[in-house]
């Protein structure tokens, strides 16, 4: 082979390699990092997977807020009005978190078919509601909620 | 009667756009000067009756015209004069009337400033930027009236503007941020109007560049407004959290940085022509984009306003009518080859090649993981979120090379410049590279981290490469008495540097060394964190303006005993009927280190949830910000700018 095609090839073999690599690399951080979100009806169905972060929300159960004696461990129940779903969580809840309002949590699911929350992000302001936590209360419509909520990140 | 006034500025605005669009391009098309001409006159007409509309909107914030919509949901009669001003952009309707003022402002600066510019050329950049203004007039007008009336139904008062908006950050980081992204449409219609004329030569290469530094130099600023806004304001100490919308912002801003630098070679080599061109559509396309992200409500964010799909389905429309015009423009139109010049691997034109191919792959990884969720929603496979991990785990590798290359960029030559003497150049700052990252994770922290090291040592290698660049300059122009005559541009190019430097030490150590606890505090208690004692003294009620608020009071110690800092931390409750409590978060900001106390809730039996931070190192991000801002200002007032007709000849 010429010596310039020679290297040409090697050049281009060079970057389609490269150029590969690097988008394997990426899809797996990608997919590695992809949080998916489950309304608490498809938990209690047992369709979410365990050990893994995963999103959830839905409604804050009214009266279903428990702190602890102390510390910051605390508790509360999140709905879709078809199934509920066991939230535990150490911290400081977001300003605008509420009993009654929408809220989105991210986590794992443990064994016991509790939710632990790493984070959880309340609404960010009334006209405003997450599309996952509209779309989970649509699917469990129950014509006596409002979907008044909405949501913000805490950050 | 003004608001009405107001409304139609505005839609007689829109008249002069359609008509800076179309006169100035049928003068070229027919070869008559007069319409061709008629671009400025039309660019400055269309600003003037924008600015009339947005100055008769600001008179309906400032008197509390309750009978208008916008202003009854998003302003209130207690807010101070200050913040009923900036309301006006803390909305849907309002900050699209600033996007549009901006816009005709860019125009007619264009037309005002670029004098200079064959009559021709101006007219079809013009043209462009009318054909933009048209399309986001009648977004405007046609899906986001800001003046609209609710009568007869008037309320007695405003509903109030969300209480994390009314700050000093927030009058100033939208109208910066805008100034960026808008600004990009000039170096968008710069590259358009180059192609549709066939001259895609150097000539254009400098005309565009200023304004492509504009451009970026304000969006660099508004991304370091939003960032420092959020570590404040939000109150809970993070400074970015990859959320869609930050990275709707940050992803033209790759693209510009990148553009940026491929312009300087196509100015001084005339190369990579059709990548520049290619790079102008692409960031201006991304400002579109984050405008479709941010309006449409698609995603989960903390900037998404109230949704409207009809808002969302337009910008989308027009976002497909630029991308695909300007492409295929580009397609029939792109210079096929980038002519005979040529340059060896290591020359500053393959060190600008690796700065674009990493800012544009950097640019990537962030779309991909902005859209992956509305891809993966669109084909029914769930609903998913990009944690930042991802982001982290591409930004660390990308950004270190990115800053190797960096180092060696400027000390390079064009199109060939010896081994021999890049590594005696290079030798001090690889040797002070090396030393720093050893030496700093154990001086600094007391015991080794190799992100820690990877941070210093590039930090170190980019400021030893500048200083190495500063001399070999000097030494080759005859010594310290050329100091002055250095030139705006080179100054500007370090001052950048140096910016990316600090921002890039401020991320990195601040993300490695910032340490937070969320614990549960009575007064009297206290909490060690690392070499800090917070404790705390008392609650106490305070009255504002038109809140009223928890106040904690917490003083820190250092290991000694000694006093540090007295902080005051705020828990507000907002008097409006959108009844929002808001985290002031009490800060004592210094520039090696920050501590940052925020009250969470009271928990009974008189506790409170408190968090309190270390933060070392995080006002360096915000340092490196505004310098990279200063920097672009900088070459702004360089010669070859200055005084556009003594063109240099081109090599």
């Amino acid at each position: 082979m010429h010596p310039v095609r020679r290297q040409r090839l090697m050049i281009v073999a060079f970057i389609v390699v490269g150029a590969s690599a690097a988008a394997a690399l990426i899809f797996r951080a990608l997919s590695e990092n992809m949080n998916f979100f489950y309304p608490p009806a498809q938990i209690a169905a047992g369709e979410a997977p365990e050990g893994r972060t995963i999103r959830i929300g839905g409604l804050v159960v009214p009266g279903s807020l428990k702190r602890a004696e102390s510390g910051l461990d605390l508790e509360f129940r999140v709905t879709d009005n078809k199934a509920d779903l066991q939230v535990d969580f150490r911290g400081i809840l977001p300003d605008l978190f509420a009993e009654g309002k929408g809220v989105v949590a991210v986590g794992e699911l443990l064994p016991n078919g509790r939710f632990k929350a790493d984070q959880v992000l309340a609404k960010h302001d009334e006209n405003y509601m997450p599309p996952e936590v509209h779309e989970a209360l649509k699917k469990g419509a129950d014509p006596g909620v409002a979907l008044g909520g909405g949501a913000r990140n805490d950050r | 009667m003004i608001v009405e006034l107001g409304h139609f500025a505005l839609i007689l605005a829109f008249g002069l756009a359609l008509a800076q669009a179309a006169l100035p391009m049928a003068g070229v098309l027919r070869g008559v000067r007069a319409w061709s001409g008629a671009a400025v006159p039309l660019a400055c007409g269309q600003f003037l009756f924008v600015l009339v509309s947005f100055a008769c909107l600001a008179h309906a914030f400032l008197t509390d015209d309750f009978s208008v919509r916008l202003v009854a949901t998003n302003s209130n009669t207690l807010l101070p004069a200050w913040y009923k001003f900036s309301a006006l952009w803390g909305n849907h309707e309002g900050s699209m009337l600033l996007w549009l003022t901006i816009l005709a402002g860019w125009s007619s600066a264009v037309a005002l400033i670029g004098k200079d510019l064959p009559i021709e050329m101006r007219a079809r950049v013009l043209s462009v930027m009318g054909m933009i203004a048209v399309g986001f007039h009648l977004f405007v007008l046609l899906t986001s009236n800001p003046f609209l009336r609710s009568f007869p139904n008037v309320p007695e008062e405003g509903r109030d503007l969300n209480p994390l908006l009314q700050d000093i950050g927030l009058v100033m980081h939208p109208p910066m941020l805008y100034l960026g992204y808008v600004g990009f449409s000039v170096a968008f219609s710069f590259a358009l109007a180059a192609l549709w004329s066939g001259r895609l030569d150097t000539a254009w290469a400098r005309w565009s560049r200023p304004w492509t530094t504009a451009a970026w130099l304000f969006l660099s600023v508004g991304i370091t407004l939003g960032s420092w806004w959020a570590y404040y304001e939000l109150g809970w100490g993070g400074w970015w959290f990859w959320d869609p919308v930050e990275n709707a912002s940050f992803m033209p801003w790759l693209a510009g940085t990148a553009l940026l630098h491929s312009l300087a070679v196509t100015e001084k080599r005339g190369l990579f022509r059709s990548w520049a061109v290619l790079l102008a559509i692409m960031t201006f396309s991304l400002s579109l984009l984050g405008t479709f992200l941010v309006r449409s409500g698609i995603l989960t964010s903390v900037h998404a306003f109230a949704t409207d799909p009809e808002r969302g389905s337009f910008v989308l429309a027009f976002l497909g009518v630029v991308v695909g015009g300007s492409l295929t423009l580009y397609a029939l139109r792109a210079p096929q080859s980038s002519g005979p010049a040529g340059y060896s691997l290591l020359s500053r034109e393959a060190a600008l090649l690796a700065n674009n191919v990493l800012l544009v792959v950097a640019m990537a990884t962030v779309l991909l993981g902005t859209l992956a969720p509305l891809v993966v929603s669109a084909m029914d496979l769930g609903r998913i979120s990009v944690g930042p991990p991802y982001f982290n785990l591409m930004f660390v590798p990308l950004m270190s090379l990115l800053a190797v290359a960096m180092g060696v960029g400027p000390l390079m030559r064009w199109r060939d410049s010896s081994g021999a003497s890049l590594r005696a150049m290079l030798a001090v700052p690889a040797a002070s590279c090396l030393v720093i990252a050893i030496a700093f994770p154990f001086t600094y922290a007391g015991h080794w981290h190799a992100g820690a090291a990877l941070t210093a040592g590039l930090t170190a290698w980019l400021a030893a490469t500048l200083v190495a660049g500063l001399r070999q300059r000097l030494r080759e122009r005859g010594g310290l008495r050329a100091l002055p005559m250095l030139g705006f541009a080179y100054w500007g190019m370090v001052v950048a540097h140096v910016g990316f430097a600090f921002s890039m030490a401020g991320a990195g150590l601040t993300s490695i060394y910032s340490d937070e606890r969320d614990v549960r505090m009575s007064a009297g208690d206290s909490v060690t964190l690392g070499a800090y004692e917070f404790s705390f003294l008392r609650t106490r009620h305070v009255d504002g303006p038109n809140y009223s608020a928890e106040r904690g009071e917490f003083t820190v110690k250092n290991v000694s005993g000694e006093r540090v800092r007295h902080l005051k931390a705020e828990k507000r409750d907002y008097h409006s009927q959108m009844g929002n409590v808001m985290t002031e978060a009490g800060i004592a900001p210094g520039f090696l280190r920050d501590l940052y106390v925020s009250l969470g809730e009271p928990i009974g039996d008189g506790s409170w949830a408190v968090r309190v931070h270390h933060k070392p190192f995080v006002r360096w991000l915000w340092i490196g910000g505004v310098l990279m801002g200063a920097g672009g200002a900088l070459t702004l007032f360089d010669r070859r700018y200055r005084r556009p007709s003594a063109q240099q000849p081109v090599r």
